[in-house]
């Protein structure tokens, strides 16, 4: 008995120091094997991270498009705002819900001191600046925060660096909006089919686009189904021949953004929060 | 068995009850639906068994595609090119959602969510081309 006992303790002993010895032990040698292995690869890795920063290090590859707008000629060409919004809005089905607080926007106007917060020195701004309104739309950042915030991947960023919206999936929980530094998302409240008083909210329905249903959060696609075939967006394409919006390939150096932004000193929204937004603006 | 005057009726009332339905369509004949197929059309982007059987999953499809993979590129069917697009490629043949698509939809008693957002073509547009 004595003996047995004994012995029982011993191998319990060896088999309890072997069973949590072993797997450290395994996990250790095979940590080894793959940290050596991965040495070829992670410097792969970093040189695909440094083409997607674009400008730094390799010759980015894909397309990142980008827009320039032109503050002043929007200033000097009045009307020429509201011609971009409505070629916009109504291409879109947008609706108008005749209420600010409900309001859906992909394309507005905004004062400088609420485009550009914390760019106000304590010396007051040419009166100028302060009196033009600012054209703003979706920034389509490099670093998208609503990207990140999305539960359903409902927005992501496309292969040319468009921020897209999949309405399909959108659940409406409105964390993008939360995440959103530009407020250029907006939640449809009410079901944009509807009316109020007899006046539908969508004013003439645009039978080649879908219009959304309520609760879901829609935004500019800086005109993805245009852009893929090769044309302008909407609102590029009604500023004409002012130049007023440029938009182009911000990685190809010589496409005209590109040299718009070359040539002419250009201010961000928000670049501090380091959402890289691809919309500048010419003051 | 206690209580055999109430439960033996009462079970035979409920079995007729559930019963009734059956026998109340026993022998009608339902016509199958015969949705209205486009005029002056012949293929379509898929073959006809696929169509009735895996339309869906073909939208399901093309919606990844285009908005997700930026595949934009159109689809041939019968010598024509077509949008990979319910509204702009579906619809631009079968013009018609209510002899098209609800046919089928209300026989089989699904409702599908599609004509929340999508735009049906207005009814009774026939199409100048097909004519």
């Amino acid at each position: 008995m004595d003996s047995s006992r004994r012995k029982f303790l011993k191998i319990a002993g060896i088999s309890a120091v072997a069973g949590i010895g072993a797997p450290s032990a395994l996990n250790m040698l095979m940590k080894n094997e793959v940290q050596a292995s991965s040495a070829g690869g992670e410097h792969g890795a970093q040189t695909e991270a440094h083409g997607e920063q674009g400008g730094h290090g390799a010759a980015p590859t894909g397309k990142r498009y980008g827009m320039v707008i032109d503050a002043v000629k929007f200033h000097e060409n009045q009307g020429l705002a509201e011609k971009c919004i409505a070629a916009c809005h109504d291409y879109f089905n947008v609706p108008n819900f005749g209420n600010k607080k409900d309001e859906i926007k992909w394309l507005w106007q905004m004062p400088f001191t609420n485009a550009f917060p914390g760019d106000e020195s304590h010396y007051k701004k040419d009166d100028r600046t302060h009196a033009m309104q600012f054209m703003v739309l979706c920034n389509h950042c490099d670093n998208p925060p609503c990207v990140r915030a999305c539960p359903t991947k409902a927005t992501f960023k496309n292969a040319d660096g468009i921020v897209m919206m999949d309405f399909h999936r959108c659940i409406g929980c409105r964390f993008c909006m939360a995440a959103c530094p530009y407020g250029a998302r907006s939640f449809n409240w009410r079901d944009p089919r509807g009316s109020k008083d007899g006046v539908p909210f969508i004013k003439k329905v645009n039978p080649e686009f879908p219009t959304r249903m309520r609760g879901v959060v829609e935004k500019c696609s800086f005109c993805d189904l245009r852009v893929k075939r090769g044309l302008q967006p909407l609102c590029v394409e009604a500023t004409g021949d002012t130049k007023a919006m440029v938009f182009g390939d911000l990685n190809d150096p010589n496409s005209e953004v590109s040299q718009v932004l070359r040539a002419r000193f250009t201010i961000q929204r928000k670049p501090s929060l380091g959402t890289m937004p691809s919309v500048f603006y010419i003051i | 068995m206690y209580n055999k005057g109430t439960i033996i009726p009462g079970l035979i009332i409920f079995v007729g009850l559930m019963l009734f339905a059956i026998f109340n369509n026993f022998g009608e004949k339902v016509e199958p639906p015969k949705p209205e197929k486009p005029v002056g059309y012949k293929e379509c982007v898929k073959p006809l068994q696929y169509m009735k059987e895996s339309h869906m999953e073909l939208l399901n499809v093309w919606r990844d595609e285009v908005i997700r993979e930026g595949k934009r590129e159109q689809v041939a069917a019968g010598g024509a090119m077509y949008e990979k697009s319910l509204q702009n490629g579906c619809m631009h043949c079968h013009t018609s959602k209510k002899k098209f698509c609800d046919t089928c939809h209300e026989y089989a008693s699904v409702y599908p969510y599609c004509w929340d957002c999508h735009v049906a073509p207005q009814e009774n547009m026939a199409l100048e081309e097909a004519k």
